[in-house]
């Protein structure tokens, strides 16, 4: 347990540290996952579309 | 003039071999490209949570504490790897607009404007991660020297590029204008790259490509390598899903992309 708080406190440093790889990792994942959700939402659209044409 | 230079180019590409001709005709292709996405991505994503996951462990763990810096020092595990995208995927994004406005490739245009969103996003986390890191090192968040100013000058690109194709209506004039801004904006690369050799600054020089002698400890280098080798694997992985929504938008009115929708709805 003792370790595991030293790990997180990164030698004082813990706060410069951990909001890097945190904003980071925000960033990245949103870049993934926002395409994603917008394809399903415009191949939704698109069906809808066709149904109607119908 | 222009016709000799056709011809030479011509007589050139008759000695490309059949298959890579072949390659490349597949995957100028949109629904080819769709469908090659779609096989690419789940070995991709494996690969990269392989090496994410050891870049993490051995970046944050694995590697000893530095003597100077202290612990703040691992901020350069997505720092490096990110700056380094930022550079990369912008040069990328000017071969494609060269590929786009020579040969009218559709699918280089694609891989042009999905590219800037995450080329934005690695600027930024570079820029980010610099402050988060320059502020307990060099006691301060930001300077306006060679190096900083010109990865800011890079995130403008970036969102110039973007912008200038939200705003053009027709997509086919937008293609073209992001292409050229694109490969103007190229010079700005060695500027980044030389600016901590050309001009005093607080940021440190390279520690990495002095190959020579890296003055970097190799328990430090490997996870960093591995980071890098991540990331680009994240790029392909990011890029191809904007690609598809972008294909999947300029091909809405084909055959192939009704029968799409037409089996993914049953």
């Amino acid at each position: 347990m003792n370790s595991f708080d030293e790990f997180l406190a990164m030698g004082g440093y813990g706060f410069y540290v951990w909001t890097s790889y945190g904003i980071a990792f925000v960033v990245l994942l949103l870049n993934v996952v926002l395409p994603m959700m917008q394809r399903k939402q415009f191949l939704r659209e698109l069906a809808l579309k066709q149904k109607r044409a119908k | 003039m222009s016709t000799v230079i056709l011809q030479t180019i011509s007589l050139y590409m008759s000695i490309i071999p059949a298959p890579i001709v072949r390659f490349y005709h597949n995957t100028a292709s949109p629904p080819y490209f769709y469908n090659l996405s779609n096989k690419l991505l789940p070995w991709l994503t494996v690969i990269f949570l392989l090496l994410l996951g050891y870049g993490l462990y051995g970046g944050l763990y694995l590697a000893p504490t530095d003597y100077q810096q202290g612990d703040s020092y691992r901020i350069i595990y997505v720092h490096v790897p990110a700056a380094w995208m930022s550079l990369f995927i912008y040069v990328i994004m000017a071969i494609a607009g060269a590929i786009a406005l020579i040969w009218r490739m559709k699918i280089a245009n694609v891989v042009l404007i999905s590219s800037a969103p995450i080329g934005a996003s690695f600027t930024f986390i570079a820029l980010v991660t610099g402050s988060l890191w320059g502020k307990p090192m060099w006691g301060t968040w930001w300077v306006w020297d060679a190096r900083l100013t010109s990865e800011l000058i890079l995130l403008f690109l970036y969102l110039g590029i973007i912008s200038l194709y939200g705003a053009i209506e027709d997509k086919r004039t937008a293609s073209k204008a992001v292409a050229i801004l694109a490969l103007v904006g190229v010079v700005n690369i060695p500027i980044i790259h030389y600016s901590v050799q050309w001009w005093n600054t607080l940021h440190q020089g390279p520690t990495v490509t002095k190959m020579d002698k890296p003055s970097i400890h190799l328990d430090m280098l490997v996870p960093l390598l591995v980071m890098a080798t991540a990331f680009k694997l994240y790029y392909a992985i990011a890029m191809l899903q904007v690609a598809k929504i972008e294909i999947l938008k300029r091909e809405k009115n084909t055959q192939w992309v009704k029968q799409l929708v037409e089996t993914a709805d049953e």
